[in-house]
C-alpha cells in the first residue's frame, strides 16, 4: 500500500516538474522570438511594392501590433486550448503542420530506439563476455568511434555510401515524390520502409555507440557481485550467468538511460531529418526559422520540448516499475 | 573468477591510461597545426586560382583533400579551420565551466530553499533540448559574430556540471575539514574558495576536456546549418556545409573535416575518459555521461 502511494506521489510530482517545464520553455521561446530583431514581413520589407500601410494591416491582422504582454497572455491562452496559430510560411494551422510532422519523428527516432537499444546492449554483452579481448576491445573502438560522430556528418557518409556510391537506398524524402500516389498498399509501405531505413539507421548507429558504453560498463560494475559468484558456484553455464542473473541487474540502470538519451535522439533527429529531407519536426522547424514563421517555431520547439518531457516522465515511470527499490522514494 | 574479473578491470584501467599518452599527443598535435597554420598550409585558404579549372579537383598529390566549388584547397581550408573549430570549443567551455562551477558550487554550499530553487532552475534548463534552444537563438540573431556564439554556446553549456560540483560540495562541506576552518574563523567565500573547490577541481578537468569535444560536435552541427561560424571564417562544420550540398560528386570536401572532428573528439573522450580513471579509481566508463547536457 505504501509503495503505491509513493507511485503515485512520484507520478503527481513528476508531472507538476513536467508542466513547468513546458510552461518555461514556452516564456522563453515566446521572449527569446519577441527580444530578436526582424519580423515575419522582414522580407516584404524590401519590396518597393508594399506599402506602409499594408504592411501595418497585416501586423494588426495577426495581433503582432498589440503590446507583449498582451500578445503573451493571448498565445498561453491559445496554446493551452491546443491553438498554436497559423503559420504564415505554410498558409495553414500551425497544429495542422505539427500534427504531419511529429508521427514522421516518432517513426523516425522510435525505430531508432528500438534498434539503436537493442544493437548496443547486444554489443555490450559480446564485449562484457570476455573483456579485454580483441572482440572486446574492437567493438569499444567502434562504439568510441560512432559515440564521437557528427549527426549530420554520419548521415551524409551513409547517404554517399548507400545512396550514391551502392544505391540502395533512396538519397531523401519520406516517400518516392511520383510513384507513392499510385502504389499499392504493400508497395507504398515498402517504399516508406525504403525511405526510413537510411536516416534511422544512422540515428540508431549513435544511439547504440552510446548505449554499448554505458551497458557494458554497468555488465562489467554487476559482475563482481555476490550473487553473480553464487550462480557460478551452483554451476550456472556462464552464458546463462550473464543473459539472466548479471543483464537484469545491469539493465535496470540503462532503463534510466532512455530517459537520458531522449533528447539527444530528438535533437539529432533534427539534423538527419534535414539531411534526408526527412518531413519530421526537425525538418519543420528549421525551415520556420529560416522563413521567420514565429508561429511555426515556437509551436515547434515547445511540441518537442513537451515530447521529450513527456518521454523522460514514462522512462523515469518505468524505472519505478522496473525497479522496485525506488518505489515510494 | 572474481580475481579474474578485478585483474581484468585493472587491465581496462591500464589500457585507458596507456591511451591517454596517445590521445594527448593526437590533440597536442591538431593544437600546433592550428596555431603554425600559417606555416603549414599548403595554399592560401580563401583563394580561388582558377574557379572554372580546379572546380571540385578530386584528391591528387597537389592537392591532397581536393578542392571545393571555388577552387579553393580544402587541406588549407580544413588546417586554418582547425583554428576556428578549436578556438571557439575551448572558449566556449571555459565560461560553461566557470559559470557551472560557481553556480553548482554556491548551491551545494548554501543549501536549503536558495539550493532547491537554484537546482529546479537547472532541472528545467536540463530538460530543454539544447540544439532545438540554440537553434532558435542563432536563427534568430541572424549571423551572430563569432565572439557571441562562443557566449551562446558557452551559456547554454553548463547545466550538467553544475549539477556535479553541486553533489560534489554538497558531500564535502559535511566532512571535518571544513568545520575545522569554520571554527578557525573562515569567512564562507574563504572557505569556498580555498578548502572547498580544490577538491572539485578533478571533476572540472574531467568535465572540460569532455566538454570540448562536445562542443566541436556541436558547433559544427550549427555552422552545417548555417547557423554558427559565418564566411569568410570556416570551422571544420562549416567546410563540411561547403560539400553537403554535392556530396554525391565531391565527396571529398565534407569527408575530411569530418575525420577531423571524430579524430578530436575521440581524443578528447579517450583524455576524458583516462584523467576520470586516474582521478577516481572506482570510476566507470560513461559514468559523465549527464555531462553532455
Amino acid at each position: 500500500m505504501a509503495s503505491n502511494r509513493g507511485i503515485v506521489g512520484t507520478v503527481i510530482s513528476r508531472l507538476v516538474q513536467a508542466v513547468i517545464v513546458v510552461a518555461i520553455v514556452t516564456t522563453l521561446v515566446f521572449v527569446l522570438i519577441h527580444i530578436a530583431p526582424g519580423d515575419p514581413f522582414a522580407a516584404a520589407m524590401d519590396n518597393p511594392n508594399v506599402s506602409e500601410a499594408l504592411r501595418a494591416r497585416w501586423r494588426a491582422m495577426y495581433g503582432l501590433d498589440q503590446p507583449l504582454l498582451t500578445q503573451y497572455v493571448r498565445y498561453l491562452a491559445n496554446v493551452a486550448r491546443g491553438d498554436f496559430g497559423w503559420s504564415f510560411s505554410m498558409h495553414r494551422p500551425v497544429l495542422d503542420v505539427l500534427k504531419d510532422a511529429l508521427p514522421n519523428t516518432l517513426l523516425l527516432a522510435g525505430t531508432a530506439l528500438v534498434l539503436g537499444f537493442a544493437g548496443g546492449i547486444g554489443l555490450a554483452l559480446i564485449q562484457a563476455m570476455r573483456p579485454g579481448s580483441r572482440t572486446d576491445r574492437t567493438l569499444g573502438a567502434g562504439s568510441m568511434f560512432f559515440y564521437a560522430m557528427p549527426d549530420f556528418w554520419l548521415a551524409l557518409m551513409m547517404m554517399l555510401i548507400f545512396a550514391y556510391w551502392f544505391p540502395v537506398f533512396p538519397v531523401a524524402g519520406a516517400v518516392d515524390p511520383i510513384m507513392h500516389e499510385y502504389m499499392t498498399p504493400l508497395a507504398a509501405v515498402a517504399d516508406r520502409l525504403k525511405h526510413l531505413a537510411l536516416p534511422a539507421i544512422t540515428l540508431a548507429l549513435l544511439s547504440g555507440a552510446a548505449v554499448a558504453r554505458y551497458q557494458r560498463a554497468e555488465l562489467l560494475r554487476v559482475l563482481p557481485d555476490d550473487f553473480v559468484r553464487t550462480a557460478r558456484a551452483k554451476g550456472v553455464s556462464e552464458r546463462r550467468i550473464m543473459l539472466v542473473h548479471v543483464l537484469r541487474n545491469a539493465l535496470i540502470p540503462t532503463v534510466s538511460l532512455l530517459g537520458l538519451s531522449l533528447p539527444g535522439l530528438f535533437t539529432g533527429a533534427v539534423f538527419i531529418e534535414r539531411v534526408f529531407a526527412w518531413p519530421g519536426m526537425g525538418w519543420v522547424i528549421l525551415n520556420a526559422v529560416s522563413t521567420r514563421d514565429y508561429p511555426l517555431v515556437t509551436a515547434g520547439v515547445i511540441v518537442a520540448a513537451a515530447t521529450v518531457t513527456l518521454g523522460s516522465l514514462l522512462a523515469d515511470l518505468l524505472y519505478a516499475v522496473v525497479d522496485p527499490r525506488i518505489r515510494g522514494r | 573468477m572474481a580475481a579474474e574479473s578485478i585483474g581484468t578491470s585493472t587491465h581496462w584501467t591500464r589500457h585507458v591510461v596507456r591511451h591517454a599518452g596517445f590521445a594527448g599527443g593526437v590533440l597536442a598535435l591538431i593544437v600546433v597545426v592550428a596555431l603554425l597554420a600559417p606555416l603549414i598550409s599548403p595554399y592560401d585558404p580563401i583563394a580561388q586560382p582558377d574557379i572554372i579549372g580546379l572546380k571540385n579537383a578530386a584528391p591528387s598529390f597537389v592537392h591532397p583533400f581536393g578542392t571545393d566549388s571555388f577552387s579553393r584547397d580544402v587541406l588549407s581550408r580544413c588546417i586554418y579551420g582547425a583554428r576556428v573549430s578549436l578556438s571557439v570549443a575551448g572558449l566556449a567551455t571555459v565560461i560553461a565551466v566557470t559559470l557551472g562551477t560557481l553556480y553548482g558550487a554556491i548551491a551545494g554550499y548554501a543549501g536549503g530553499v536558495i539550493d532547491a530553487v537554484m537546482m529546479r532552475f537547472v532541472d528545467a534548463a536540463l530538460a530543454i533540448p539544447r540544439v532545438l534552444l540554440l537553434i532558435a537563438i542563432l536563427a534568430l540573431w541572424n549571423g551572430l559574430p563569432l565572439w557571441l556564439l562562443v557566449v551562446v554556446l558557452g551559456v547554454t553549456g553548463w547545466f550538467g556540471l553544475s549539477r556535479m560540483v553541486r553533489a560534489q560540495v554538497l558531500s564535502l562541506r559535511e566532512l571535518d575539514f571544513v568545520a575545522a576552518a569554520r571554527a578557525v574563523g573562515a569567512s564562507s567565500p574563504r572557505i569556498l574558495i580555498r578548502h572547498i573547490l580544490p577538491n572539485v577541481v578533478p571533476t572540472i578537468i574531467v568535465a572540460a576536456t569532455l566538454g570540448i569535444g562536445h562542443v566541436i560536435i556541436l558547433e559544427a552541427g550549427l555552422s552545417y546549418l548555417g547557423l554558427g561560424v559565418q564566411p569568410p571564417s570556416a570551422s571544420w562544420g562549416s567546410i563540411i556545409q561547403d560539400g553537403a550540398d554535392q556530396v554525391g560528386s565531391a565527396w571529398w570536401i565534407s569527408l575530411f573535416p569530418g575525420l577531423l572532428i571524430v579524430t578530436t573528439a575521440i581524443a578528447c573522450n579517450a583524455l576524458g575518459d583516462a584523467l576520470h580513471a586516474a582521478f577516481d579509481p572506482r570510476h566507470t566508463t560513461g559514468a559523465m555521461a549527464e555531462l553532455d547536457s
